[in-house]
């Protein structure tokens, strides 16, 4: 066997000034970009890798099939609006979903820590069984390791998943036009506050609940009425900026986004501003940009408002002729600024 | 969200801008003390909407940024020692020391935990009494009060593993400073109007009468900024130099007086370092003789640790507000967000990091002002 090619001598980001791998490598800013760009995707390229999608799309004997996979290490095990098993079956399913298919079947790997109460891990099955039934979705394989006390964090999950596409269309990064219109499915922030408030013992005045849930039936609801939907992506880490940063920097589009049409609940809002954290860079788990022509775009909304998790779409913005790859916001003043993809996680600042 | 969509009506601003406009006759260079009002001037491009007769130049008011590299370098010698839990808020963990940051440590094993209050530190002390908590106690008179009360609780409680390290800087010595300054371009200064809401405003007539400054107690909202540079403007215009309160939604004159009690019981005035800008006489708090031996420093025998800067790095003038942060020839290129040449860069609200990540370009510049 051939020993691997060298490849970090073609990275562009210099990896020795990491000789450790840092939370904010995982925390879907700048650093995890450059993690995967420069390690990951050199390391396997392929064309369906190469897409820079949620999932990829494959064909298979004349099948165009969507397959997806992600990993849950979310703590506590249980937060307001959600648990962890729920969220690992939402995931995988909206990553499916991002690529225009309809989520069919999916695995789970659980790596469970010794000790953890059988009770807790009922539950958590209980949850996911309850979450695919939602989705519309069958488990169909699956796999348990049990690692010793102290070397996890209660559970682990990984959810795959296949889906398949029903049309011919490219939903993906690189169908984005300029003048298409970027529409939301509802408001922004409330899974990571709700996350944060439960897991740093916060108490704000209201319970924040998470926003997790399936994506599938709004967007299979925009593809049975022949919207031409141009690229679909849901805003989990890094929030609505990381993923349209991500897009706009992919097919090098700059794209305008109006602060005040981006509905925040207002106890989210309130959360984000005692610690400093800006909403557009909150994780979501049932929020999603769509891309659509600007000609489509009412229609696409009301299709979207009718559907389940999309009773709070709106228009936020759109895509610009100009080619610099740059998100760029209109402030609630008027004023014109970039939105840049963070270094790592947002801090919460000293005052 | 009352309180807050008030100030960030878009009409309201930009009649406020319309009004400074109508105003300004010559150019005038006004500084945001705070590094909170850097960060919303920018991220709400308030300058954007001002007339070119005004410039903003940002200030040392942001506590990340101002920490002595000596000290981050304490903090990370403290927190990689195996029976420590290192205790920060939040945003000191990006900062680089001379080789690392506290987040490195973390990566190689220390136990760095990061709190939203320093009673959560006292609490773990309580919880883990076969441990040293150490309290990384940084910033200004904002968060002075609250970390004076966590030694004051351990006090009482008679916890013998906790202690603080201490890096407080105060305000008003650093605008001396900078008013005293050769190089000093200052005409005005918007106060941060948080540390006002602790300390009042008594201690700024003196120094507007000294130099001649208006100072305008100022708040952290879009509005409030157009305000403060609009009442600002005003009195130079007009040839005035007083202390006004733009801000009296929050901020009384004699300030929140059982807060600085508290802290004058627990801290006394010392000269301290400013990171970037050097030895300031009578800028910082350190811990009275009675409360030593909460004094992290000491107890784990880290006060040697003597550390360099990049020779690169030009945070010193762009916190006295000399330099703007795009003025510096290794901005966005050897110095970004992920490999710092100084805590400007790094901290969420230093002046650089607010530049690079809206990454504005440098608007043509007013003429220079008359001496």
């Amino acid at each position: 066997m051939n020993a691997p090619q060298d490849f970090a001598l073609q990275c562009p980001v210099p990896l020795r000034d990491y000789p450790q791998v840092l939370l904010a490598h995982g925390g879907g800013g700048r650093l995890s970009h450059q993690l995967i760009e420069s390690l990951f995707l050199p390391a396997f390229k392929n064309p369906a890798l190469d897409a820079r999608h949620d999932g990829a799309v494959v064909e298979i004997g004349g099948l165009r099939l969507a397959f997806s996979t992600d990993s849950y290490v979310v703590r506590p095990l249980f937060f307001p609006g959600g648990d962890i098993g729920s969220l690992a079956v939402h995931g995988t399913v909206n990553d499916l979903a991002m690529c225009g298919a309809r989520p069919l079947y999916l695995s789970v790997a659980a790596i469970l820590e010794e000790g953890v109460p059988m009770e807790t891990l009922r539950r958590v099955v209980a949850s996911m069984q309850h979450a695919a039934a939602r989705a519309g979705v069958q488990l169909v394989t699956g796999d348990t390791k049990v690692v010793d006390r102290g070397k996890g964090d209660g559970i682990y999950l990984n959810t795959a998943g296949i889906g398949i596409l029903e049309h011919g269309r490219r939903i993906a990064p690189a169908s984005v036009q300029p003048g298409d219109t970027i529409l939301l499915n509802g408001d922004l922030g409330r899974h990571g506050m709700a996350i944060m408030a439960v897991r740093e013992g916060l108490s704000f005045e209201s319970a924040i609940e998470s926003d997790s849930a399936p994506l599938a039936a709004l967007v299979m609801a925009l593809l049975e009425a022949d919207i031409d939907v141009h690229c679909l992506r849901d805003l989990t880490r890094g929030g609505l900026a990381s993923a349209l940063i991500e897009i706009a920097e992919a097919v090098r589009r700059d794209m305008l986004i109006e602060e005040a049409a981006i509905p925040v609940r207002e106890d989210v809002r309130a959360a984000c501003e005692i610690l400093g954290f800006d909403p557009l860079y909150v994780a979501n788990e049932g929020r999603l940009a769509v891309f659509v022509p600007e000609a489509q775009a009412e229609r696409a909304l009301a299709i979207m408002r009718r559907a389940p998790g999309g009773e709070g779409s709106c228009r936020i913005g759109q895509v610009l002729d100009s080619r610099d790859g740059l998100l760029k916001l209109r402030s609630r003043i008027g004023a014109l600024r970039i939105v840049d993809m963070l270094s790592g996680e947002q801090l919460p600042r000293i005052c | 969200m009352r309180f807050i969509d008030e100030y960030r009506d878009a009409a309201a601003v930009q009649q406020f801008a319309r009004a400074l406009t109508a105003l300004v006759t010559r150019p005038w260079t006004i500084m945001e003390v705070c590094g909170g009002q850097t960060h919303a001037i920018i991220k709400f491009g308030v300058d954007e909407l001002l007339p070119r007769e005004v410039t903003l130049v940002h200030g040392p008011g942001c506590p990340v940024c101002v920490t002595p590299v000596e000290i981050i370098d304490q903090a990370i010698a403290i927190a990689s020692l195996p029976h420590v839990i290192f205790c920060s808020f939040g945003d000191m963990l990006r900062v680089p020391g001379t080789q690392k940051d506290l987040f490195s440590v973390k990566a190689a094993g220390g136990d760095v935990r990061m709190v939203y209050s320093p009673l959560d530190a006292v609490n773990l002390a309580r919880a883990h009494p076969e441990r040293q908590v150490v309290f990384f106690a940084v910033g200004f008179e904002t968060t002075a009060p609250a970390n004076a009360m966590a030694v004051a609780r351990a006090r009482r409680l008679g916890l013998k593993n906790f202690s603080v390290l201490v890096s407080h800087v105060l305000v008003p010595p650093a605008m001396e400073a900078i008013l005293s300054s050769p190089s000093n371009r200052v005409q005005g200064f918007l106060a941060a109007g948080h540390v006002c809401a602790v300390m009042g405003y008594h201690e700024y007539p003196p120094l507007a009468a000294k130099y001649r400054v208006p100072i305008v107690v100022t708040g952290f909202e879009p509005l409030d900024i157009m305000q403060g540079i609009f009442m600002c403007v005003k009195q130079l215009e007009e040839g005035r130099h007083e202390v006004e309160n733009q801000y009296a939604r929050s901020v009384r004159y004699e300030g929140n007086r059982p807060a600085q009690q508290l802290m004058q019981e627990v801290f006394e005035v010392v000269p301290r370092q400013w990171r970037g800008i050097g030895e300031i006489p009578r800028s910082g708090l350190g811990l009275r003789a009675e409360y030593q031996e909460f004094d992290a420093a000491r107890r784990f025998g880290v006060t040697y640790l003597a550390a360099a800067e990049s020779p690169e790095c030009i945070s010193g003038l762009v916190l006295q507000g000399v330099r703007k942060p795009s003025e510096c020839p290794a901005f966005g290129t050897r110095c970004t967000p992920e490999h710092p040449l100084g805590a400007t860069m790094v901290s969420s609200e230093g002046a650089c990091a607010a530049y690079y990540r809206y990454r504005r370009p440098a608007r043509p510049a007013a003429p220079s002002p008359s001496p």
